[in-house]
């Protein structure tokens, strides 16, 4: 396994799906969930399915555009999306039709009334904060290993949260609370991945002082990866399993969490190695 | 030295088993009682089931004038929230101008709702139906004690008005003395449409005055409870400032409840496919980080219900992720045990030299987590702010379990088995030599 030689086709294979990404996003936008549109949504456990046309009857009256989607075990669960602010008195009124009709317990409802404002604010925090703990983690690693491979690291970081990005505007997955969720997950993750192998890198290059830096790189990739490929296991097995049992809010999170798991180790191995790589060998071309 | 540590490892093996006993049961020793972890933990809304709102000032004040607005706001809904009777409501303010209330099991949310945000209802209204005051021209209101012409104490209730109403205040009551009847003098107190007081201007006869410092009392041989309602009651009528709804959101008990109880058993599962994996991958240090891992999900837990934490679903997302970050420390220092049996050093010194090769990397990838955890705990709001916590917690008690217990318990293990048999640490020394 030669990542070094391989490692245009790496970039390339990434920046075709950033690429990908990013023009479906100019061209469609995000699908954004409610938290960050304004409106209000309702979720209630009916115990049974009720049928899309069977919703609206109850619904038109309120909203026409309403979105109706249904979760949970054997379809029971009933999730209406307005984009419309609908009152609170309003939303007691859909509740208790539902009841009526159906038989259900009230108690086995809920609600969630947004203002567009609320999640412009917290994507403004997370973004705050995320640019914040890119430049502390870089003057870290700086510290503690060298520039470059600060460097490389937060580059590696930048590019799963684009792969994430991308993956949620191709597949359309809602961006809501949960988007930031993800991301700030897999930054804790990613990086964590991919400064264990620098380390190994670290630890190769005091060992073999004169061993070449794509051997080293190689190397390095090679000694860590059964240790990268089991972590990346049972962190999937966790994801999984949330996403197998867990209810239908988890489960919108645990789909992005796997996508970004499986990126922040492919990037720790074909990505964030081979930029350090290329930093690391311009600088001896100039030296030279 | 055998004996010892076998008795040392049982030891430790039953303290975890009794652990877990407690945390999975709970106990109950005549007055001393160990909650189930289970109940032990607070829950978030979503989890709980409740009703919580956050509340936009609607007001151009800035710096302190808005902090100042903010805190009155905060006691007035306070006041208002103790008056529906929910236990442990949790009110505060987040950032400059808002107020996130939370309210854990209530019976009519939408009645709590609207009783919270209400605004200036509260109205002091003069015979002709002139509204004198309203609820934010009352800075304060609180139960005094005066002293009568006889001698004798009376307790009555005082009133503390902005400028405005001072203002508004002297010019009724300077205009309201000069009547003779009493009933034309009465300024009447509305709540909700409802009068609470009506007190009397004392006449000019009477050698009443106009009130005209802004402070002023109503009397009327109230005893302290009454007193103490009517202050209450004038007290939670006034917001200063006008509160819009930005975000609301009402679960019922039952989703809440069905959501904890699916998400513990996720817990549970995930911890056992991930324990079989470890074994299966590791052999005996596959068994010790098992062991690591009930530590760690213990430490947690307990670290959470201490620190009073709310879990919330996304809490819980990251708890489990967590759960499987949790033994990254463990397979870093297996591979390098590994490794070091490979290159033919016996079982123990491998050991030890897996474990001291394997510390840079450990502490350097979990420092860098750590630094996105404090800042996203440091900076965030709400979610991010819990994540950050959630991410804080977990990377100390992994750090913990591996670098210490899980150490420490192979190394005994070691002494034990005598460290002869390389296929027990996964490694089959003849075929991959």
């Amino acid at each position: 396994m030669n990542i070094i030689k391989n490692r245009k086709i790496f970039a390339i294979c990434s920046l075709a799906i950033i690429v990908i990404g990013l023009l479906m996003f100019f061209i469609k936008g995000f699908n954004y969930g409610i938290d960050f549109t304004g409106g209000t949504l309702i979720e209630i456990n009916a115990g049974k399915y009720i049928p899309v046309d069977e919703v609206r009857e109850i619904t038109d009256e309120y909203d026409k555009n309403a979105s109706i989607l249904h979760g949970g075990e054997n379809k029971s669960e009933l999730i209406i999306k307005s984009t419309l602010d609908l009152s609170n008195n309003t939303v007691t009124e859909i509740v208790n039709k539902f009841a009526e009709k159906y038989n259900i317990d009230r108690s086995s409802f809920q609600s969630e009334k947004f203002g567009p404002f609320m999640g412009k604010e917290i994507r403004n925090k997370a973004l705050l904060s995320i640019l914040i703990a890119t430049i502390l983690m870089l003057i870290y690693i700086s510290w503690r290993f060298e520039f470059n491979f600060g460097l490389a690291a937060i580059i590696a970081l930048v590019h799963d949260v684009l792969i994430m990005v991308a993956v949620y505007s191709i597949f359309r997955i809602p961006v809501n609370s949960s988007f930031i969720a993800a991301i700030l997950t897999i930054l804790g993750y990613s990086i964590n991945d991919t400064i264990v192998i620098f380390d190994r890198i670290r630890e190769e290059s005091k060992l073999y002082p004169k061993e070449s830096v794509g051997n080293l790189v190689n190397n390095s990739i090679k000694k860590s990866l059964t240790r990268t490929i089991n972590t990346s296991i049972t962190t999937l097995i966790a994801v999984v399993v949330i996403y197998i049992l867990g209810v239908e809010d988890i489960k919108v999170l645990a789909l992005p969490l796997m996508i970004g798991i499986i990126t922040g180790t492919y990037s720790s191995l074909f990505i964030a190695s081979p930029i350090w790589y290329e930093l690391k060998n311009r600088k001896i071309k100039t030296a030279k | 030295m055998k004996v010892k540590n076998t008795i040392l490892l049982l030891l430790i093996l039953s303290i975890v088993a009794g652990s877990t006993f407690l945390a999975l049961n709970g106990i109950k020793v005549g007055k001393y009682e160990v909650v189930k972890a289970k109940d032990a933990i607070d829950l978030g809304l979503d989890l709980a089931g409740g009703v919580y709102v956050v509340l936009e000032a609607q007001t151009d004040a800035k710096g302190a004038e808005l902090q100042k607005i903010m805190e009155q706001t905060k006691t007035i809904i306070n006041e208002r929230v103790n008056a529906l009777g929910v236990s442990e409501p949790n009110i505060a303010i987040e950032g400059n101008n808002r107020i996130r209330v939370e309210l854990a099991g209530i019976d009519d949310p939408q009645k709590a709702i609207e009783l919270i945000g209400k605004t200036a209802q509260l109205q002091f209204v003069d015979p002709d139906k002139n509204i004198v005051l309203t609820g934010k021209n009352v800075v304060g209101s609180e139960v005094q004690y005066h002293n009568t012409e006889l001698g004798q104490q009376e307790i009555v209730v005082g009133l503390e008005l902005d400028k405005e109403g001072t203002k508004n205040f002297a010019e009724a009551t300077g205009r309201l003395t000069l009547e003779k009847n009493r009933e034309d003098r009465i300024i009447y107190i509305i709540l909700d449409d409802q009068i609470i007081s009506y007190p009397a201007v004392q006449s000019a006869e009477e050698g009443g005055t106009a009130i005209t410092d802004g402070k002023a009392v109503i009397s009327g041989g109230f005893t302290l409870e009454e007193a103490s309602e009517l202050s209450a009651l004038i007290r939670a009528g006034a917001l200063p400032v006008e509160m819009k709804e930005l975000q609301t959101s009402i679960i019922g008990p039952t989703l809440g409840l069905e959501a904890y109880e699916k998400s513990v058993k996720a817990v549970g599962i995930a911890l056992l496919i991930i324990m079989i994996f470890m074994i299966v991958m590791y052999r005996l240090p596959g068994f010790v980080a098992s062991i690591g891992l009930i530590v760690y999900t213990l430490i947690t837990v307990l670290a959470m219900s201490s620190l009073g934490v709310k879990l919330t679903l996304p809490g819980i997302a990251g708890l489990i992720l967590s759960i499987g970050m949790a033994v990254d420390a463990n397979v870093i220092i297996f591979e390098r045990i590994k490794e070091e049996i490979r290159m033919g050093k016996s079982i123990r010194t491998a050991v030890d030299a897996g474990f001291k090769r394997a510390l840079t990397s450990v502490m350097d990838s979990n420092i860098t987590t750590l630094i996105a955890g404090v800042v996203l705990y440091y900076f965030g709001i709400g979610p991010i702010k819990g994540f950050g916590v959630t991410l804080i917690i977990g990377i100390v008690a992994s750090m913990i379990t591996a670098v210490i217990i899980s150490k420490y318990l192979l190394k005994l293990i070691v002494s034990l088995t005598g460290g002869k048999n390389p296929k027990l640490y996964g490694v089959n020394r003849e075929v991959e030599r």
